[in-house]
């Protein structure tokens, strides 16, 4: 690793490695590339309606029109304020669970059924009460993709906090250490990667919550958008939030890969 | 008040739903300040159960542990090595030897001057900055070493703490280890079911009978004080002391 000199065989090694990366990546490009040709040819011949399928031209159009009508912006920035919002708030909230949970044994035990039940429930099941109770509004939406997200966020934080060497644990206790310094210094740091792994898993449920929140009842947000567009057969509107959504998905989980590299530099 | 550590009739039960089992069985002896005694038994026979009550991560079920004349709790100034070295990945070598510190709140100027001493006594001083898997399988053992004599504990217990390592290392380690405790003049006491380990580091040798431990034998091991560990195993005594722990244990079993 920390030779200058790379035998020949080293560097023909890594160029054929280069080689094959930038292959996948012309690939991977040409089947997008392919996939806008073929859909935008079809409409233009006619073989498929493009008032049901929209085409690339018709939503690079739509795109422009939304963005002159400052609509576009203000429909993403709300689901994405109401994404990471959730996103956080279930970070946040069940770590403090999990450590409550972690200092009582009792409280887990006692929780435990309930806290299954809550995990397996399908939680759009919840968002009409949620709306009913709460109202029509950004709350109501965060909750529910919260709601998606924190119950199984919980479990696997518990998994994950039991599953500490108990030796790592013992030899705090012999340096003298408390519950709460074992949680500092031995738990938590032991955590890092898993809640990384949370996270990467998080951000995509609830995105997923706050669509269905929107669904349900919102006057604003991709969700309304797609549901609004589909109700007066604007397709462009609801082919064009899809592919927005496709976007932030994309977005949200490469800003948590960042994290997860820096994470993993730092071990 | 001669003795650093003494257990008085002591006894340990562990409970479960499938019943009771009694891991020791009227424990009693005592250790002399500097002195180094190793306990052997046959596994499984409570060695660790004996480590965690001696320093008070557990509480006998009748008997007395007292050190300096003091019952023993969880806050005593014991230091603990045990089986694995335990250094955190995510910590550097340097930031692993303070933990301890970092734990009771003693980190100041002097405390981090005398870890510098140590990593540089023991050699570790250049890898200070590195992360333990850096490290080899000796240099991890030192690095536990000396996380646990920054506490200045009056006492070291040191579970089995080479079994981990491969023979060869074992060997160096346990040689290297020894040697700076008997420097150090500290008390130890070290459990471990390696007989020729037991006799190559002790004054003296506590064999243990199978479940429940009660004392069967204790063996006081002579050897001229200027022998390392290594120098011990090459003598004519060391197999003589070796049978004779052999014999005792072996008796156990019959």
């Amino acid at each position: 690793m920390n030779s200058n000199t790379l035998s020949a065989a080293q560097i023909a090694f890594l160029q054929a490695h280069k080689r094959r990366k930038i292959r996948i990546h012309l690939y991977r490009i040409s089947i997008l590339i392919l996939f806008l040709f073929l859909w935008e040819f079809s409409t233009y011949k006619g073989w498929i309606d493009d008032f049901i399928f929209s085409s690339p031209s018709k939503l690079v159009f739509c795109c422009y029109h939304m963005i002159l009508e400052n609509q576009l912006f203000y429909h993403i920035g709300i689901t994405l304020f109401e994404t990471i919002v959730s996103f956080l708030l279930v970070m946040l909230l069940s770590l403090i669970i999990t450590i409550l949970l972690w200092f009582s044994k009792s409280l887990t035990e006692t929780l435990d059924p309930y806290l299954v039940v809550l995990n397996s429930l399908p939680k759009s099941a919840l968002a009409p009460l949620l709306i009913v109770w709460l109202g029509a509004n950004y709350k109501t939406i965060i909750l529910t993709g919260m709601s998606v997200a924190i119950f199984g966020t919980i479990l696997n934080l518990y998994i994950g906090f039991q599953g500490v060497d108990p030796e790592k644990i013992k030899l705090i206790r012999t340096l003298g250490g408390n519950a709460s310094q074992v949680l500092l210094k031995v738990i938590l740091p032991a955590n890092l990667g898993n809640i990384i792994g949370l996270m990467k898993v998080n951000i995509g449920l609830c995105l997923v919550g706050v669509i269905i929140g929107e669904f349900i009842s919102s006057k604003c947000g991709l969700g309304y958008l797609i549901i609004y567009g589909s109700q007066v057969f604007k397709l462009d509107w609801v082919i064009l939030s899809i592919l927005i959504l496709c976007c932030i998905a994309i977005l949200l989980y490469s800003l948590i890969g960042v994290l997860e590299r820096r994470q993993k530099r730092n071990m | 008040m001669e003795y650093l550590i003494s257990c008085q009739h002591m006894f340990y039960t562990y409970h479960t739903l499938q019943g009771e089992t009694p891991a020791l069985c009227d424990i009693d002896f005592q250790v002399k300040p500097g002195e180094f005694l190793s306990i052997v038994g046959p596994s499984g026979c409570g060695k660790s159960t004996l480590l965690s009550l001696l320093c008070g991560l557990i509480q006998p079920e009748s008997g007395k542990i007292l050190l300096n004349g003091q019952n023993v709790t969880g806050k005593c100034s014991i230091g603990y090595m045990l089986q694995h070295d335990h250094l955190f990945e995510w910590r550097t070598v340097k930031k692993n030897i303070l933990l301890g510190l970092e734990i009771q709140k003693k980190i100041n100027k002097e405390t981090l001057k005398e870890a510098d001493e140590l990593l540089k006594t023991y050699g570790l001083y250049d890898f200070k900055d590195a992360r333990p898997s850096q490290l080899s399988g000796g240099m991890r053992q030192r690095a536990a070493l000396i996380r646990t004599l920054l506490l200045h504990p009056d006492l070291l217990l040191l579970d089995e703490p080479f079994s981990a390592l491969d023979y060869q290392t074992r060997l160096q380690v346990s040689d290297d280890i020894g040697s700076i405790i008997r420097k150090s003049g500290k008390t130890a006491i070290l459990v471990t079911h390696d007989l020729s380990e037991a006799v190559s580091l002790g004054d003296r040798v506590l064999v243990l009978t199978p479940l429940p431990a009660g004392i069967k034998a204790i063996i006081p091991i002579n050897f001229p004080p200027e022998l390392s560990p290594l120098q011990r195993r090459n003598t004519n005594e060391f197999k003589d002391y070796f049978n004779l722990i052999w014999k005792e244990l072996n008796l156990n079993e019959l």
